[in-house]
């Protein structure tokens, strides 16, 4: 009886620290929305100020200037991006798994090796030949740079899901005589609709958030993050205002990593974990 | 399972063929819905390694008047004597280290305490992945003011409450503000995918342990540990991969100084390209960066892609 108690006492003790971990990690995004709120001389109270009285002014004054520029360009290069490395994964992955070509792991063994790559060590030339075809500063460049970022991932995440299928749905197909476009629509990619979302999610969430890239290769005409380091610059005087513009446009990436929880858990795992 | 049979089956072609031309057709028709994308992966991100190794060869400097020369491997040699170069290799195997120590350590601490029934749990775990979504320059730009900032910032309030005096972060422990940053965005990603390891341990097992009369710490130790070291080595081989190349939390929190203390070899290329228009140099820092980058990966990528082969078709 003792130890039974004893025991329900560590249980609730180990509740409460993992619910203590989980919102000392929420804390600083919690603290993020809540000082969007506040005015600027309440952000910058010393000491910190929980209780205030909240304001919206940030939120309507981010449309002030060119926030919407930088957004379209960050939905073009994260849309594009994301929807090109989904029609070219696909049929690679199918070719890595459904009818593999001779030294399929090889193959696979090079791409997920490009990723370990610094993209730093191939900035210099793909600068002057942006530069030389007159990408620079444009979504275009991006675009380009965000497919080949995401397509060796995006291909292991897909064949991980397209190995899930069974084999006889391939040979009952085969039967038919159904051609590789056919087969390919309407067979495979109906069958791992939730894996490829996912995938595409993850892809566009990389592509949302990139920096390095974006601040190289473009200045007036780039993505959000290069938008919110300008901040930088302001010091103290607009930490408000930063807050609100950073909870904005984290919204659609945090709301769609909750809601695929578990299907982004799955493809990050390669299928290991059902 | 194994799909070799397909590769023998007869091609519909109209023409009657000799055997080779058929096979050859064979094998071309497999590779083809490969061959975009591999073609844009060797473009886009491996063609650039080999200009760079040849620019990496050149006097080419954008602000000086001189042509671009060969120089052989001046450049190198610039490299390995220039202490700031040796100092960034240092500080990114430094970070990379404590990062991924840190992120995987507070992951499965999260791990194993959401890895339990209670209460709220989905919320608490929603909560506690959430900081891997966050864009790294929103959050370092946050952190820096809202949180480091020695008279603002609500870490430095809290040291002065607590009667340790107000700690600017971002000038006295430069390194450590680095590192607490990144490893807290990365530790979510950890827990998401050691607790999905935990959670992919079959309860038959624990079961059974359970009745064999082993205890929870020798059922751990001796079942879940080894069940969970593919999880550990996939966390450590993708947020290394990502960290190697830490650019956002260094660029917004510290500008890579104060002195160079920060500057990762990501930021050096940078300056070293694009504030110092050093294109020669910048190069060769940029090649052996590549090479350590995959000296440290690819045996960890051996291991990893060992495991998660399984489940291969053929």
């Amino acid at each position: 009886m003792n130890s039974k108690v004893g025991k329900g006492a560590f249980n609730a003790l180990i509740t409460v620290l993992t619910w203590l971990g989980a919102l000392a990690m929420f804390a600083p995004i919690a603290w993020m929305v809540l000082t969007s709120f506040k005015s600027e001389q309440d952000a910058v109270s010393s000491p910190p100020l929980l209780f205030f009285k909240p304001t919206l002014e940030h939120y309507r004054r981010i449309f002030d200037n060119e926030f919407a520029s930088f957004a379209i360009n960050s939905v073009l290069a994260t849309g594009i991006s994301t929807a090109i490395v989904i029609c070219l994964a696909v049929p690679a992955a199918y070719a890595l798994c459904v009818r593999p070509v001779e030294k399929w792991r090889d193959v696979l063994f090079f791409f997920i090796s490009t990723k370990m790559m610094p993209i730093a060590a191939g900035i210099v030339p793909i600068y002057l030949v942006a530069q030389s075809l007159g990408l620079l500063n444009s979504a275009s460049v991006l675009i380009v740079v965000y497919t080949s970022m995401n397509l060796p991932l995006a291909i292991w995440m897909i064949r991980s899901f397209m190995n899930e299928i069974p084999v006889e749905v391939f040979d009952a197909v085969r039967v038919d005589g159904a051609g590789f476009f056919r087969e390919l629509l309407l067979i495979v990619v109906p069958l791992i609709m939730p894996g490829l979302a996912s995938t595409a999610l993850l892809c566009g969430i990389f592509a949302w958030n990139e920096f390095f890239l974006a601040v190289n290769l473009t200045t007036t005409v780039s993505t959000l993050p290069v938008f919110l380091q300008k901040f930088l610059s302001f010091g103290q005087l607009y930490t408000a205002q930063v807050a609100a513009v950073a909870t904005l446009l984290n919204i659609p990436v945090v709301a769609a990593g909750w809601l695929a929880q578990k299907s982004l858990t799955r493809g990050l795992t390669f299928g290991a974990v059902r | 399972m194994s799909y070799s049979s397909v590769t023998t089956a007869p091609p519909k072609v109209a023409q009657p063929m000799t055997d080779g031309k058929r096979k050859q057709l064979n094998v071309w028709r497999l590779r083809a819905p490969l061959l975009p994308a591999l073609l844009v992966v060797i473009a886009v991100t491996q063609a650039p390694f080999v200009i760079t190794l040849y620019y990496s060869l050149f006097r080419w400097n954008l602000v000086s008047t001189s042509a671009r020369r060969f120089v052989g491997i001046r450049n190198y040699l610039g490299a390995v004597t220039d202490p700031v170069f040796l100092k960034a290799i240092a500080n990114t195997a430094g970070m990379t280290l404590s990062i991924v120590a840190g992120a995987i350590v507070i992951g499965t601490l999260l791990a194993l305490g959401l890895h339990r029934n209670f209460r709220g749990r989905g919320i608490a775990r929603t909560l506690a992945i959430t900081p891997f979504f966050v864009m790294p320059v929103a959050a370092a730009l946050f952190w820096k003011a809202g949180l480091f900032d020695p008279t603002f910032g609500l870490l430095g309030w809290s040291t002065a409450a607590l009667g340790l005096g107000k700690i600017n972060w971002v000038s006295e422990y430069p390194r450590l503000s680095i590192v607490i940053l990144t490893a807290w965005q990365w530790s979510s990603f950890a827990l998401l995918i050691l607790l999905a390891g935990m959670q992919s341990f079959p309860v038959e097992v624990t079961e059974a342990a359970a009745i064999d009369g082993a205890g929870r710490w020798l059922t751990f130790r001796r079942l879940m540990l080894p069940h969970l070291r593919p999880f550990f080595e996939l966390t450590a081989l993708l947020a290394s991969m990502y960290v190697l190349e830490n650019f956002a939390a260094i660029a917004t929190l510290t500008a890579g100084g104060p002195a160079y203390a920060t500057t990762n070899l990501s930021y050096y290329v940078y300056l070293e390209a694009f504030s110092a228009f050093d294109l020669g140099q910048a190069s060769a820092y940029g090649i052996i960066s590549l090479a350590i980058a995959i000296a440290l990966v690819m045996p960890m990528l051996k291991v990893v892609a060992g495991i998660f082969r399984t489940g291969g078709r053929a």
